[in-house]
């Protein structure tokens, strides 16, 4: 029974309606082991060859435990997973043993593997919004999977998701029931799905990187959601992520893959206080923790200002006789509208100055506008109000031709290092664009030079030659730095260029990108959701909400005492990956989101 | 940044004990073994590579080493359908231009005027006779393989004469709608806005002709025109000496519609790309992007479409010849010899079957290729192994594994 497991009631028969025990089958209890895998190996045919993806994986689950498979991309955490329920692609192939209460999992096809599938193991995917199918309501999506394993009336069905949808907190769940997907929120999206997988009562729980496509904010309404389901829902739970923050708040043990190896198997508090791996302990290093760098500086004077009652934040005072790097005054950006779609205001009042050199980081959720900032800052988006001036030039209104010197003066860096780099041309070429461009070098200079930019990010001189699709996503993401520097840029715009990174990979890009910083010397807007990397970098920070900025000041004083409500509220929400601190951090999260429910 | 020195001790023993990720990680290991060994001597020095192999791993071998236009070539030569249209193809185009000759070289074959008549031998019938362990009475070619018709002429110099004809019209309309097609696609969908809403407005008015019909009106205004206007004979004969080209210029100037709707659309999710905006921050000028950064990238679509279109005009021709608005005297064509012979299918049926089937074999063939280009241009197709592939695989593997136990047993 989902709801009825209450440490308060003896037994399970305070909820037991009519249409609860209706469902009932062959319940678990809590510390029975569930889920026994042995030796199981998962291979994937490649050109003619079994291609190991994981080898060898042997655990237990109880029922009521959460365990975290943690591990970067390629680890094999996910298609291990995915193997229980029969989801691996038609060239893959599983080994081993895996026994779910008995029944034996590996090579169960047809209506057996149908049966097992929603009903005794249930999946939450990543991205709520394709998982959902957009055409059904979410409703339908419910009472669907409920109606598939159980013989059920319609009216039942929808009673008992209702049911369902308030377990989960949906806010006024009869209004919902008939909402289709995009009508919802992420987090609501995210919280269908994980209704959707509680509806059968399943005695396992897969959650495959639940939080990653969320906002922080969110994602801290997702995790105490999770967290109290688990004390509510007798499965076991199988959580999926990259992210040691999330796996702080939430695993009682921990399994650390990599490539396709477990390396480390343990207690949350083993892994993170005395982890045994060296890969455990680099991945556990090469996480930001946010607060580390900053918490232990002296303010001695307040210059943080936040946005109030029809007030947007002030520009920040220039240092006199010099022209700074970013000057906005009062912009405002619009998308042009594009045929019958009408033009789109992303940002606006909005009042910014980069001084020459210094990096500025800029935060906020998805949607708050802050992509648009710095797009407008290379000129791809037109200023619609107020005056943008870069490295002391006009370019409010400037027209394409004027642009071109102006060009020379800024990079920007994007988030997504697969799509930014042309896939026909070899990477040498794209890195020298620039130069041939703007400097008209050609043949052995241009060599010299993309040569020269190579070093510099510390790539071997003979990947110019090679195409985009093979390099790894860090080796694109100091490609698409070095190009971006090509022109020793006075302004560079970073747009979250580590987000798409492994945490190790990002560690290592945000290390060469501070010591390019010093020793080129540009201005930097530091585009970027998670703060503790801001923080890492920046000097200041300005923190974006809905379009406006709420609150711009000193690193040290945004993370250690924010002004604005909803500056606390993120910074409340960022998990950090120690299980002690979370836990202090949730207690405090918590409260906060108490305040205010989306 | 200097407040940050303490604090970035651990990135800095990351960021000395990484190697490049993928050539292997030598040093890493290294020094990650000795953090290990300092504090933890249990753990096995050959598992201490700290750093894992990335993202799409699967995807990356199966690619690795390889420039994109060998994965496409890959991918294609995967495609047996395409490889055998690809050979059958070059063979009859090969046997068409060398038989007949191109131009003013002329061929081997002996008949090299097609139009010539001569004696009808033996009714007629082709002197082609299948070997014999085929059913028939022994191999042989004689003088006249594929026959004669019913004043003498060869049937083989025709339809040879036919087929060149066929893949010259089919070349050069493919070559027209390719022009007209990606240089509308291209500049509606790149530059949007009015432009592209003219543009579009013009092409589907040009959708709206129906091609048999404007093909029809057209082969007849080339015969009544110049006489209408008091052309000098030696025009008419120009005029009508180069009627394939002429009417695979006009074919292409109708077709290219669905070209230029496929390139705009592809365009216009290009131009989302991020490269594109890189490119522009860069300070390339637009007519940099269109060419260097974009056209590359929809080259899968368009060289699909053409090869698709190409066959479709092959049977175009063919029909609009056997219509009789196509491709007349002296000129030859496959659709016009069937047109001219249909009568004859009771008496003389070799004079029908033969450019039927060079039609089809050509139309066959071009289809097949196409359908091998698009799926090599498909990223996201994936190769399912067959259950023998992954049975050899698996033995590939055991015997591996085989070798490896007999050397451990041997040490």
């Amino acid at each position: 029974m989902t709801e009825n497991h209450n440490p308060l009631a003896t037994d399970g028969a305070t909820l037991a309606d009519e249409d609860v025990t209706a469902l009932a089958h062959e319940s678990v209890h809590r510390g029975e082991k569930i889920l026994e895998v042995k030796d199981l190996c998962i291979n994937f045919w490649v050109n003619g060859e079994w291609f190991s993806a994981a080898k060898d994986m042997t655990y237990d689950l109880r029922a009521g435990e959460v365990l975290a498979i943690v591990g970067e991309s390629g680890s094999g955490k996910t298609q291990s997973s995915m193997s229980l329920v029969g989801l691996l692609p038609a060239n893959g192939r599983t080994t081993g043993s895996a026994k779910l209460k008995g029944t034996e999992l590996v090579g169960l096809t047809g209506s057996k593997l149908r049966s097992i599938r929603g009903k005794e193991i249930a999946v939450i995917f990543q991205e709520p919004m394709t998982a959902l199918n957009p055409l059904y309501t979410v409703g339908f999506q419910i009472v669907e999977t409920l109606r598939t394993h159980f013989v059920m009336s319609p009216h039942i069905a929808k009673e008992r998701a209702l049911e369902l949808m308030r377990l989960v907190e949906i806010p006024e769940p009869e209004v919902r029931f008939d909402s289709y997907p995009h009508q919802l929120s992420g987090g609501q999206r995210q919280r269908i799905m994980i209704a959707q997988s509680l509806s059968c009562e399943p005695k396992l729980l897969i959650a495959d990187e639940p939080t990653t496509a969320l906002d922080v904010t969110v994602q801290a309404e997702i995790l105490k959601l999770m967290r109290d389901l688990r004390e509510r829902v007798d499965a076991g739970i199988i959580l999926i992520t990259h992210d040691m923050g999330v796996v702080a708040d939430m695993a009682d043990r921990i399994i650390v893959m990599k490539d396709g190896q477990v390396v480390e198997h343990g207690t949350s508090a083993q892994i993170f206080g005395d982890p045994q791996h060296p890969y455990t302990r680099q991945l556990l290093a090469a996480v930001p923790h946010l607060g580390s760098l900053t918490s232990t500086l002296e303010i001695h004077e307040r210059t943080t200002m936040v946005e109030s009652e029809g007030h947007p934040v002030p520009l920040t005072a220039a240092t006199p006789g010099v022209a700074p790097a970013l000057l906005m005054e009062d912009v405002a950006i619009e998308y042009p509208k594009i045929g019958r779609k009408p033009a789109f205001r992303a940002a606006q009042n909005i009042n910014l100055l980069i001084e020459p050199g210094e990096v500025v980081g800029l935060v906020g959720e998805s949607g708050s506008g802050k992509t648009t900032i710095g797009r407008a800052a290379v000129a791809l988006l037109p200023v619609v109000e107020g005056r943008l001036t870069i490295a002391g030039r006009d370019i409010t209104h400037a027209k394409n031709k004027d642009l071109l010197p102006f060009r020379k003066d800024v990079g920007i860096v994007f988030q997504d290092p697969g799509s930014s780099l042309n896939p026909r041309l070899p990477v040498g070429e794209s890195i020298g664009e620039p130069l041939y461009l703007h400097q008209k070098l050609r043949g052995s200079e241009l060599s010299k030079k993309v040569e020269d930019l190579l070093d510099s990010v510390e790539l071997p001189r003979s990947m110019r030659n090679r195409y985009p699709h093979e390099l790894s996503g860090g080796q694109r993401q100091r490609i698409g730095v070095a190009r971006a520097l090509a022109l020793q840029p006075k302004l560079l715009i970073a747009d979250e260029p580590t987000s798409a990174l492994d945490v190790s990979v990002q560690a290592r890009v945000l290390k060469l990108f501070q010591n390019l910083q010093q020793d080129y010397g540009f201005a930097c807007l530091f585009i970027s959701h998670d703060l503790a990397v801001v923080e890492m970098l920046s000097k200041r920070v300005a923190v974006m909400r809905h379009g406006r900025l709420v609150e711009v000041g000193p690193t040290a004083e945004i993370v250690n005492n924010p002004q604005h409500e909803y500056t606390q509220r993120l910074l409340a929400a960022v998990p950090v990956p120690d299980p002690a601190e979370q836990k202090k951090r949730r207690e405090l999260r918590d409260e906060i989101i108490a305040g205010v429910v989306s | 940044m200097s407040s940050h020195d303490p604090e970035n001790q651990p990135l800095d023993d990351l960021e000395q004990s990484r190697t490049q990720p993928g050539t292997g990680a030598a040093a890493g290991e290294n020094a990650a073994a000795d953090v290990a060994a300092e504090a933890h001597a249990a753990v096995s020095s050959t598992e201490a590579d700290a750093f894992g192999r990335g993202e799409g791993v699967i995807e990356a071998k199966e690619v690795e080493g390889l420039s994109q236009g060998q994965i496409v070539l890959r991918r294609f030569t995967r495609h047996k359908g395409a490889l055998a249209g690809m050979i059958v193809l070059g063979t009859v185009a090969l046997l068409a231009i060398t038989s007949m000759g191109i131009g003013p070289i002329p061929g081997w074959w002996k008949f090299q005027d097609f139009l010539g008549s001569g004696t009808v031998q033996n009714g007629g019938a082709p002197t082609l006779h299948l070997p014999r362990w085929l059913g028939g009475p022994g191999f042989a070619i004689g003088d006249h393989p594929f026959g004669q018709d019913e004043i003498g002429r060869d049937n083989f110099a025709q339809v040879m004469k036919g087929v060149q004809t066929s893949l010259f019209v089919m070349t050069v309309m493919g070559i027209v709608q390719l022009i007209i097609g990606v240089t509308i696609g291209a500049l509606s969908g790149y530059y949007r806005g009015r432009l592209d809403m003219v543009l579009m407005r013009f092409t589907d008015m040009v959708i709206t002709l129906p091609v048999i019909v404007i093909g029809a009106v057209l082969g007849k205004l080339v015969y009544t025109i110049p006489t209408k206007l008091n052309a000098s004979d030696a025009l008419v004969n120009t005029i009508h000496k180069y009627l394939p080209l002429e009417l695979a210029i006009a074919l292409g100037c109708i077709l290219w519609p669905g070209m230029a709707r496929l390139v705009r659309s592809e365009f216009m999710s290009l131009r989302e790309r991020e490269f594109v905006d890189s490119a522009r921050v860069a300070g390339a000028s637009d007519w940099r992007i269109i060419t260097k950064h974009m056209l590359p990238n929809a080259m899968g679509v368009i060289i699909v479409n053409v090869t698709l279109l190409m066959s479709a005009a092959v049977v175009l021709e063919t029909a609009l010849s056997y219509l009789g608005f196509g491709i007349a005297q002296p000129n030859i064509s496959l659709g016009n010899l069937i047109s001219a012979n249909q009568g004859a299918f009771a008496t003389r049926p070799w004079l029908f079957w033969w450019p039927g089937l060079f039609i089809i074999l050509i139309a066959l063939c071009v289809n097949f290729i196409g359908d091998g280009l698009r799926d090599a241009f498909d990223p996201r197709q994936k190769r399912i192994p067959s259950q023998r592939q992954m049975d050899k695989a698996q033995l590939k593997d055991d015997r591996g594994l085989v070798i490896e136990t007999v050397k451990e047993e041997a040490k």
